[in-house]
């Protein structure tokens, strides 16, 4: 319950979570050699999408010749990450192929063959970061692909981001590794514990926890010594063994376990001021900071009965399992079913063609007795060992029951979406149920329903919306035509009165009033000219091409200068908008948010612009027409673009913080704004 | 090579549903025993008897239902209803008394409602209930117990009771609770003295059989078979109300305490029905508010109902509150505040 005290270690509370299963742990097989390199093979297939969110986008093309560890995907916005080669060679394909997802499908995937060199490009490592400004460090993680080892693939640099990051106070290290069979992260723990504990001290300048718990299950004797060892000394790191319970590898299982705090369900654990790192990310984290690698490779667990060797490997992302399988001595007549990842909440692959990702953690190449099909299901007696099992208290049995008869008030009723698909349940059911894949089942058609019924809110509001327009399009029309004949009456009253006065008045006054004036108006037109000739901007010459409005006022021209640019925008807009309506991308509707947002600009600029041209302010400022029009437009395109960045910056943060699926579009907006203030500030 | 595609988890426990319900045989065994050597062979004959007919109705219906027979019949909940309501009969019940008991218990207490895990009712409780409310003389006709003067029934005789319909009237006396609930004139020690059947402070036979029920049913609590939850939340209430209830020794007593946890069908219905999971409350604060049920219904009906016994009623009217008992006592969930309670709104 408590670690060593012998070492001198403060006693520290371990708070059980509640339910949980001991399933054979079957670790041992895996854990007799070190960590070994299999030969290189071949072909490497690369998945775009190894992680959590979007998929990479290609920067090779076939037939390009790549280095090791060249990036050759980009990450696609900001929830996304980047693919690197992992060896040297050549793009020979790129195309869809099997890869590890439960689902069986394909994906696009890049083909890479080997030239057997292996052969670096150059790497950028940060040559001490604690002189490196924190949001650099991230960018070095993201840029290294760097995503959570673990199993989920979320992309590691994210978290780190969130502007809550800055109120951590403590880091968890998640080398629980619960899951029966895997050994990886046990194995990587004792061999590179050093280097573990240098990306826990990066994430430490980085973060600045008060606090750094690193959770190891009892059952890892080997690596808690190891890490204890390293972490001799450091005040704010402790090593802390956790009974050995599945699932207690779960991050909030893991958090409950070192501090017994919840995670509420609506929120994340950034919110309660913690984050928890695999440790192999941790490690990878390292390498990517001190020695500039990208993720390339990872340590694998090969294991299960149908191997001859079963052991752990540094696998290069890419290697085919079967390259791999070939290497721990696979047994053909053995052989029955491949699983990645654990036993509890692995899935199985049709194939051993797929290659390595960045989150296979473990091949189990089981035999038939190994992995038995399940026997036939039978009632549910309600005996309720499910519900003592589950580590969220859920009830199993009801969710089971609501499931089956497609009851979604019922299945929301009984926090269907708290649960974590660990298994447990179905695990104890002395009837065979397999009620994972109920809950699984479940959740999918609630979404699939969910999404359906949102699709049609949104062609409701698009309808809405367009009605609205057509509304506003036809109102104004209505009011410029008002406006339009009001004017004209107005000019004919004005110039009655103008030939009324002239004739009662002296005419020589009168006209000779009028020709000083003439040439005052002249005077300045030229002036004016002259001024703007020297600009020689597009919209001086414009507006000293219409002589019937020769001075334009510095107000004027902003307000025309931003019009023009609202001009400009809403067109883009509307073009994206026309394209995402095409594709009924759900960007469609938050761009025609902005067109008619932009429009009101437009008719407010208009307007303002309209009462500048007002004669009172008609005469032109000479002071202020020295600056010329060209930095003027540069300085406000400026603060524009400023403006523009800011609000971006604060779409991003609240789609983070309400884990928007927009994020990714919103992020590449950020991007696209972030490159135009550059370009404005080199223009200025 | 064609690779075996399955869901996870790809391991499972050793949970079976056949096991538990043998466990629950296994445990039935000591009382079976007792109970044999209390009442003479007929329960023991009343066992096979039973089975056969539970097993058959099973068959029957599970093949009207076009189910496969044994995969359904060897999950030995069908022999759990048996056992249970064998040992709830008297031990001279005639053969058509039991074949009315399980065979209605079976076919319409479980199938008729889809079977095992379906039902909410206690199968083995709706059959006792029929029987008792149709058929109350046969129920309340106890064979004596060992040592109140009448002999025990041997093989041959129980055999002839049970199946030629032989007169019982020579074999049988009232039981302990009848005793108690029939008296109106005489204090408590002049009726202990008086009744052969009742000795110590209980009845003769029936403490042993109550406790030998108890023994199984701690043997079910150290196997997990069932929770502690219900059979604490009905042996609690049963003896706080006999004990604010007692009365003293005059002829008003309700009797103490320890006279009504080791009466009647007392610790049978602790450890074996109320712990029934499928009509019970599925959470374990659930269960103890099932059990304190059942315990406070029993206690009422025995002592001011118009039955000897209470439990298999106390039961049945506890079935009907299960649903409700289980959406008022939802746990709890990680990460959310507070429990959610009630039903599910719909919109
Ligand atoms: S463990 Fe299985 S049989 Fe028992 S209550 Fe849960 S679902 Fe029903
Ligand atoms: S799979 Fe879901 S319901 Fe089952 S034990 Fe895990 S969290 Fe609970």
């Amino acid at each position: 319950m408590s670690s060593n005290p012998s070492q001198g270690i403060p006693l520290r509370t371990i708070h059980e979570f509640p339910g949980g299963v001991h399933p054979g742990e079957n670790k041992e097989q895996s854990t007799r050699t070190p960590i070994a390199t299999p030969p290189l093979p071949n072909t490497f297939i690369l998945p775009l999408n190894q992680h959590s969110g979007a998929p990479a986008e290609l920067l090779v093309k076939v037939g390009d010749y790549v280095l090791k560890g060249q990036m050759l995907a980009r990450a696609n916005g900001f929830v996304s990450s980047p693919v690197h080669a992992p060896t040297s060679g050549t793009v020979t394909s790129v195309g869809m192929h099997p890869v590890p997802h439960w689902s069986g499908l394909e994906e696009t995937c890049l083909v890479l063959e080997a030239d057997g060199k292996d052969q670096w490009c150059e790497l950028d490592p940060v040559a001490d970061y604690k002189t490196v400004e924190k949001d650099e460090l991230v960018q070095c993680i993201h840029d290294a692909g760097i995503v959570g080892l673990g199993g989920a693939g979320f992309p590691a640099a994210v978290k780190m981001s969130s502007r809550k990051a800055s109120k951590i106070h403590t880091l968890i290290v998640n080398g629980a590794e619960c899951e029966p069979y895997i050994t990886a992260d046990d194995m990587l723990m004792r061999e590179r514990a050093d280097r573990l504990l240098g990306g826990i001290e990066i994430l430490q300048h980085m973060l600045n926890p008060q606090e750094v718990l690193i959770g190891i299950e009892d059952n890892k004797p080997e690596a808690i010594e190891a890490m204890r060892k390293v972490c001799a000394g450091k005040d704010a790191i402790e090593v802390v063994p956790v009974p050995t319970k599945y699932p207690s590898g779960d991050a909030q299982r893991l958090i409950w376990l070192l501090t017994g705090k919840e995670v509420p369900s609506d929120a994340r654990s950034v919110d309660i001021g913690m984050l928890c790192y695999n440790v192999g990310t941790l490690v990878a984290i390292y390498d990517a900071i001190t020695e500039g690698k990208p993720l390339i490779s990872r340590v694998t667990t090969l294991t299960g009965a149908a191997l001859h060797q079963p052991g752990n490997v540094e696998a290069l992302i890419g290697t085919p399992a079967e390259h791999l399988l070939e290497f721990a001595g696979i047994q053909d007549e053995q052989f029955d079913a491949l699983v990645m990842g654990g036993p509890m909440m692995g899935h199985t692959l049709d194939t051993t063609a797929v290659p390595v990702i960045k989150t296979s953690n473990c091949f189990i190449a089981a035999s038939r007795e190994e992995f038995p099909p399940p026997p036939p299901e039978q009632a549910c007696i309600r005996c309720g060992m499910c519900a003592d099992a589950c580590p969220l208290s859920l009830l199993p049995q009801q969710l089971y029951w609501h499931a089956k008869s497609q009851n979604h008030e019922q299945l929301h009723h009984h926090n269907l979406f708290d649960c974590i698909e660990c298994g447990a349940c179905s695990y104890v059911c002395p009837s065979s149920i397999p009620l994972v894949q109920y809950f699984r089942a479940g959740k999918d058609e609630i979404r699939f329903q969910k999404a359906k019924s949102e699709k049609a809110e949104r062609s409701r509001q698009r309808f809405e919306q367009r009605q609205k327009r057509l509304e506003a399009v036809a109102a104004e029309k209505e009011a410029r035509r008002k406006a339009n004949a009001e004017k004209a009456r107005r000019a004919k009253e004005a110039k009655a009165a103008a030939g009324q006065s002239a004739g009662q008045n002296s005419a020589d006054t009168s006209a000779a009033d009028a020709k000083a004036d003439m040439i005052k108006a002249a005077m300045e037109r030229a002036k004016a000219k002259k001024a703007t000739r020297a600009a020689g901007t597009d919209v001086a010459t414009a507006s000293s091409g219409k002589p019937a409005r020769p001075q334009l006022s510095p107000k004027q021209k902003e307000l025309k200068i931003q019009l023009s640019v609202v001009n400009a925008q809403i067109k883009k807009c509307e073009r994206a908008a026309s394209q995402a309506g095409e594709n009924s991308s759900p960007e469609a509707e938050k761009l025609q948010a902005d067109i008619d947002k932009l429009k009101q600009q437009q008719t407010q600029l208009k307007a303002e612009f309209e009462a500048a041209s007002a004669p009172t302010e008609a005469p032109a400022k000479p002071a202020k027409a020295e600056l010329s029009a060209d930095e003027k437009k540069h300085k406000i395109e400026l603060a524009m673009a400023r403006a523009a960045v800011k609000k971006a910056e604060r779409a991003v943060t609240t789609a983070k913080e309400s884990d928007s699926d927009q994020l990714q579009t919103l992020q590449q907006q950020l991007e696209d704004k972030r490159r135009e203030l550059a370009r404005c500030e080199e223009a200025v | 090579m064609a690779l075996i595609r399955q869901t996870s988890p790809h391991t499972l426990g050793q949970n079976k549903t056949s096991h538990i319900m043998r466990l629950v045989l296994i445990a039935l065994v000591p009382a079976l025993a007792a109970q044999t050597w209390f009442f003479g062979w007929g329960i023991i004959i009343n066992v096979i008897w039973c089975s056969v007919i539970a097993l058959g109705a099973e068959a029957w219906i599970l093949a009207l239902r076009k189910r496969p027979l044994s995969f359904y019949l060897r999950d030995n909940s069908a022999l759990v209803t048996a056992w249970l309501l064998a040992m709830a009969l008297p031990a001279a019940a005639p053969w058509w008394l039991s074949l009315i008991g399980v065979g209605f218990a079976i076919i319409f207490g479980k199938q008729l409602y889809g079977g095992m895990g379906n039902n909410p009712f206690n199968p083995a409780m709706v059959g006792y209930v029929l029987l008792l409310i149709s058929f109350p003389q046969e129920m309340t006709s106890w064979v004596a117990p060992l040592g109140s003067g009448i002999s025990a029934p041997g093989i041959g005789d129980s055999f002839s009771m049970i199946f030629a319909g032989s007169a019982v009237d020579g074999w049988t006396m009232a039981t302990p609770l009848d005793i108690l609930r029939e008296n109106k004139s005489l204090t408590m020690n002049e009726l202990w003295q008086n009744s052969p059947q009742l000795s110590g402070m209980t009845g003769l036979g029936w403490f042993w059989t109550n406790l030998a029920f108890l023994a199984g049913g701690l043997y079910l609590l150290k196997e997990k078979a069932i929770s502690w939850h219900a059979p604490a939340g009905m042996l609690l209430a049963l003896a706080v109300l006999s004990l604010l209830f007692w009365n003293g020794t005059g002829s008003e007593s309700h009797g103490s305490p320890i006279f009504h946890l080791f009466s009647g069908a007392t610790m049978m219905g602790a450890f074996f029905i109320v712990t029934d999971p499928v009509s019970g409350a599925t959470s374990n604060k659930g269960r103890l508010l099932f059990g304190l049920g059942v315990g406070t219904l029993t206690y009422v009906i025995r002592a001011w109902g118009g039955y000897p016994d209470g439990v298999a009623f106390a039961t049945l009217l506890m079935n009907m509150a299960a649903p409700a008992i289980d959406y008022w006592t939802q746990p709890r969930t990680y990460g959310h505040r507070k429990p959610k309670r009630g039903m599910a709104k719909t919109k």
